[in-house]
């Protein structure tokens, strides 16, 4: 008679996640640029990993109310479109290559920025502003996405990034 | 994949412990599966499961997370409450599912 042994069981290493920071700082506001960061969140919080998005400079595209809806993806200094430059900067491509990257992203049931960002707060990670982009934008915590917990100095992203994994986009 | 033992039935399962063969699942095996990494299944774990269950029929492929609110009904944050931290993997698990292979 042979005996059947009984299943394994998955780790999932809750303890080990629990322990697990990270941090991405978003310094970019096109597109393109924008995805990296909230696709590499929303993987992260879904591992029940503590996870912090601070945006800055152009980043802050990515968290204005006004523009996070409406980013845009260029194809002008951009090799890996592989298409000639000059054709590329002619009016209209921009709208026409952003139109085309959305398209794609819905296509592969990516959500757009806005929701992205509700899902990935709602799962439990956090997002700050740079205090120096929001001065240099006159911009306060109030004109921003209203779940940007604070708007906060280099040096208390220091503090709060203590001990995570750092990812600059 | 190998064949072991859960609950008293006999169910194919990969290395890590997930079952590799849809029609062995049942309800039941689902509780232990759930009780298995430290969860009571209720009436609204089991609406997320057999939402991935007929999800899985259709589309062959386990559902992600962003489905299993857009389309099944349940919001993430109520996904995090009911299968803690890892909520994709965990629903996939009881649900006797390959993990999502998705990014989104």
């Amino acid at each position: 008679m042979t005996m059947t042994m009984e299943a394994p069981i998955p780790v999932f290493e809750d303890e080990e996640s629990e322990d697990r920071k990270l941090a991405i700082i978003c310094s970019k506001g096109s597109l393109d640029m924008a995805y990296p960061g909230l696709v590499l969140a929303n993987a992260a919080v879904g591992e029940g990993i503590e996870t912090h998005l601070f945006f800055t400079f152009w980043g802050f595209d990515i968290i204005n109310p006004k523009t996070m809806g409406h980013l845009q993806f260029t194809p002008v200094g951009n090799p890996a479109t592989h298409m000639p430059q000059m054709i590329m900067g002619l009016p209209g491509m921009t709208s026409f290559a952003t139109h085309m990257m959305k398209k794609q992203m819905e296509g592969l049931d990516v959500p757009d920025v806005p929701e992205f960002l509700e899902m990935i707060t709602d799962a439990g990670g956090h997002l700050w502003a740079c205090k120096m982009s929001a001065d240099m934008m006159h911009l306060g915590k109030d004109d921003l996405y209203d779940r940007v917990e604070a708007v906060i100095s280099a040096s208390d992203f220091m503090e709060l990034s203590s001990g995570a994994q750092i990812i600059f986009i | 994949m190998s064949l072991t033992m859960i609950a008293g039935h006999e169910v194919h399962v990969d290395d890590e412990g997930f079952m590799t063969d849809y029609d062995e699942w049942n309800e039941e095996l689902a509780k232990t599966l759930a009780a298995n990494i430290g969860i009571e299944l209720g009436e609204r774990h089991m609406e997320a499961i057999r939402f991935l269950r007929d999800d899985f029929k259709t589309e062959g492929e386990t559902a992600t997370l962003r489905r299993v609110t857009t389309l099944g009904g349940i919001p993430t944050k109520e996904l995090f409450q009911l299968f803690p931290k890892k909520p994709a993997k965990k629903m996939a698990y009881v649900a006797g599912l390959p993990k999502p292979a998705g990014c989104v």
